[in-house]
C-alpha cells in the first residue's frame, strides 16, 4: 500500500522523473551503446593516434589509438557497477551494524561503536591507496570490497539512534513476548522500519561510490590499467586536456551526468519517501 | 564536565596512536624504500644501501616490529624519523603545513561565509528566482568531483591566458621565486585565486544548502515572529534571531571542514601543484616513504579528533539546549 503512495509521489516529482530518465538513458548508453560502435575497447587503430572527434571515430582515439566512444562505454560500465556494488555492500552493513549495536545495547554497542570509531579515524585514502595496486592479480572487486568498507560508518551511526527509540516499540516488545530470537526481530521489524533512511542512503551511496573510485584511480591507486574506468581516463585526459580536449571532456562529462542523474532521484526519494523533510 | 573532557582525551589519545600505528605497520611492510636505491646507475653497492636504510631506519631487513620500536620511540619524543631520502620529517612537514595552511584558510573562510549568506538569502526568497538558480546550482557543482573543477578551471584558464597574449591569472604553483618584496606578495595572491575557487565552490554549496534547510525551519517558529511584532525590522529580525539560530549545523560542519582543511585538498593541491600535506600523502605513498605515510596519518587523524572536539565545543556553546542538558 505505502510502496504505491510512494510510487505516485516520484512519479509526480520531476527532479526524480528527470534523473530516472537521464539514468536510463546513461546505463543504455553504457550498455547497449558498443554494439553500435565500429571498435571494440580493445582494438587499437595504428593508423590513428590522438585524432580528433569525427566520422570514423566518433569520440576520437587516444594516444595509443584506442577509439574513445569504446573506453568511455567500458569504463562507465566498470563506474555504474562499482557504484550499485559499493551501496549495496556499505548499505547492508551499516544496517547490520547499526541495528545490532541499538537493539543489543550494552556490551555489543560499545565494541560494534568502538570499531566504528576506529575506523572513521583510520586513514580511508591511505589504506585503499596502499592496499589496492597490490591487489593487481586480484580482480577488481577487492576494490570494491574496500571502497564499501570505508563508506558505512556514519550512517550506521544514524540507524543506531533510530533503533534505539524503535527498540521500545509496542510491536517489537509483542514480538519478544512471543519467543521470537533477537536477531530474526532485527531482520523482520526493526530493519523494515528504517527502510527509507536505507534507500535513501543506498540510492545517495551509489553517487558517492561512483566519485570516490574515480577520485581514487585518478592518482592510479583505484583500478588498474589494462582495465579501465571514468577515473582512469579522466586521469589520463586531464593531463594534455588543453592540446586533446576530447580526452577528457566525454569521461568527466558522463561521470558528472551520472552523479547528477542518481542525486537527482536520491533527492527525489527523499522527498517522496519522508515528506516532512526539506533537506 | 572536566572528568569528561579527560575520558574524552585520553580515548582519542588512544585512537590516534592506534591510527598511526597501522599506517606505519601497513606502510612499512608493503613499501619497498629499497627500490629507490637499488636502481641507480652506476649499481650501488648492498652493504652501502644497508647502512644508508639502517640509518633512516627504512631497512626491510630489520624485522618490522623492531622498526616499529625506533619509530614509535622518535614519535613519543616528537621526532617523526627520516623521509626516504634523508630529510627531516618534522622540518618537512612544519613547511608543508605553513603551505596548506596559506593555501586554505582563505578558501575555507570564503566557502562558509558565502554558503551561508546564499543559503539565508534562498531561504528568505523561497521559491522565487534566485532561491531557483542558488539551488540548481549547488546541485549541479555538488555532482561535480574535485578533480574535474580544478581541470576544468585550469584548461578555462589557460585559454583566457592564450586569448589574452599574456599570463592574468596563474595556474600552477605557489609563487614566482624570481620575484621580490611587493610584487612577490600580489604574485603569491595571483596564484591563489585558482585553488581557492575551486576548493570554495562545493563548500559554497554545501554549506548553502544545509543553511537553506535550517532557515527555512527557523522562519516559521514563533520566535521570529515575535520579534518582528515588537517592531523589530524584518532586516534585523532575520539576521539577528533567525540566521544566528539557523547557523549552528552549519557551525558544526563548519569546525569540522577546519580541522580537516590540512589534509583535505590533496586533489587541489596535486592540480595546482601546491606542496602541501595533502599532496605530501600522495607523493609519500608513490616514494615508498614509509615514516612520512605514518606522519601524515598521524598528523590527519590528530586533526579529525580534534575538529570533532571543537565542534562538539561550538555546539554547546551556540546551542543553549545542548548546555542544559
Amino acid at each position: 500500500m505505502r510502496s504505491k503512495v510512494v510510487f505516485r509521489r516520484l512519479l509526480r516529482n520531476n527532479q526524480a522523473r528527470y534523473g530516472f530518465v537521464a539514468l536510463v538513458l546513461l546505463v543504455g548508453l553504457a550498455y547497449v551503446g558498443p554494439f553500435f560502435g565500429a571498435y571494440d575497447w580493445t582494438d587499437k587503430d595504428f593508423l590513428s593516434f590522438l585524432s580528433p572527434p569525427g566520422g570514423d571515430h566518433w569520440w576520437g582515439t587516444t594516444s595509443i589509438g584506442q577509439d574513445m566512444y569504446a573506453v568511455t562505454l567500458r569504463g562507465m560500465q566498470k563506474s555504474i557497477i562499482i557504484g550499485l556494488l559499493v551501496a549495496l555492500i556499505s548499505t547492508g552493513l551499516a544496517a547490520v551494524v547499526g541495528a545490532f549495536a541499538g537493539y543489543f545495547g550494552g556490551w555489543v554497542d560499545r565494541v560494534l561503536m568502538w570499531g566504528v570509531d576506529l575506523l572513521l579515524v583510520l586513514p580511508s585514502f591511505l589504506v585503499i591507496a596502499i592496499i589496492s595496486p597490490r591487489l593487481r592479480e586480484g580482480t577488481w572487486l577487492w576494490f570494491v570490497a574496500l571502497l564499501a568498507a570505508f563508506s558505512w560508518m556514519i550512517t550506521s551511526r544514524v540507524v543506531r539512534s533510530m533503533t534505539l527509540s524503535l527498540r521500545e516499540r509496542e510491536y517489537v516488545l509483542a514480538a519478544v513476548y512471543m519467543g521470537i530470537p533477537r536477531w530474526k526481530i532485527i531482520f523482520r521489524h526493526i530493519v523494515p522500519n528504517l527502510s527509507s533512511l536505507l534507500i535513501i542512503d543506498a540510492t545517495l551511496n551509489v553517487s558517492g561510490a561512483i566519485i570516490g573510485e574515480a577520485a581514487l584511480s585518478f592518482f592510479g591507486f583505484g583500478i588498474q590499467p589494462p582495465d579501465v574506468s571514468l577515473g582512469t581516463l579522466i586521469a589520463t585526459g586531464s593531463g594534455n586536456a588543453t592540446g586533446y580536449p576530447w580526452l577528457f571532456a566525454f569521461p568527466a562529462g558522463l561521470l558528472v551526468a551520472l552523479v547528477l542523474s542518481v542525486n537527482l532521484i536520491g533527492d527525489g526519494l527523499r522527498d517522496a519517501l519522508d515528506p516532512g523533510s526539506n533537506t | 564536565m572536566g572528568k569528561y573532557l579527560l575520558r574524552r582525551l585520553a580515548i582519542n589519545v588512544i585512537l590516534v596512536a592506534i591510527a598511526a600505528s597501522l599506517a606505519y605497520m601497513l606502510a612499512a611492510t608493503t613499501m619497498n624504500p629499497r627500490a629507490a636505491y637499488e636502481g641507480r646507475q652506476p649499481p650501488v653497492p648492498e652493504a652501502v644501501i644497508d647502512a644508508t636504510l639502517d640509518a633512516y631506519n627504512l631497512n626491510d631487513k630489520t624485522p618490522v616490529l623492531v622498526r616499529y620500536a625506533t619509530w614509535a620511540k622518535g614519535v613519543v619524543t616528537g621526532d617523526f624519523g627520516k623521509t626516504w631520502n634523508g630529510g627531516s620529517v618534522n622540518g618537512e612537514m612544519g613547511r608543508r603545513i605553513m603551505v596548506s595552511l596559506r593555501l586554505l584558510l582563505i578558501g575555507t573562510l570564503l566557502g562558509f561565509a558565502l554558503g551561508v549568506v546564499l543559503g539565508a538569502v534562498s531561504a528568505v526568497k523561497q521559491y522565487k528566482f534566485s532561491d531557483r538558480l542558488i539551488g540548481v546550482s549547488s546541485f549541479v557543482i555538488m555532482a561535480i568531483p574535485v578533480f574535474v573543477l580544478a581541470t576544468l578551471l585550469a584548461i578555462a584558464t589557460y585559454n583566457l591566458n592564450r586569448g589574452l597574449g599574456f599570463t592574468l591569472i596563474e595556474y600552477t604553483g605557489e609563487y614566482n621565486p624570481r620575484l621580490s618584496g611587493w610584487d612577490q606578495f600580489v604574485n603569491r595572491l595571483n596564484h591563489l585565486i585558482l585553488p581557492t575557487i575551486s576548493l570554495s565552490l562545493g563548500s559554497i554549496a554545501f554549506y548553502s544548502r544545509i543553511q537553506r534547510n535550517m532557515m527555512l525551519d527557523v522562519l516559521g517558529q514563533d520566535f521570529v515572529r515575535t520579534a518582528m511584532a515588537k517592531g523589530l525590522r524584518r532586516r534585523t529580525a532575520l539576521t539577528k534571531h533567525a540566521l544566528r539560530t539557523a547557523l549552528i549545523p552549519s557551525a558544526t560542519y563548519f569546525a569540522f571542514a577546519f580541522g580537516t582543511m590540512f589534509t583535505g585538498a590533496t586533489f587541489t593541491e596535486k592540480i595546482f601543484a601546491w606542496h602541501g600535506m595533502g599532496a605530501w600523502l600522495v607523493d609519500s605513498i608513490n616514494q615508498n616513504d614509509v615514516n612520512s605515510v605514518a606522519a601524515v596519518t598521524f598528523f590527519a587523524a590528530v586533526c579529525i579528533l580534534f575538529a570533532s572536539f571543537l565542534s562538539d565545543l561550538l555546539v554547546a556553546a551556540l546551542d543553549p539546549r545542548v548546555r542544559v542538558s
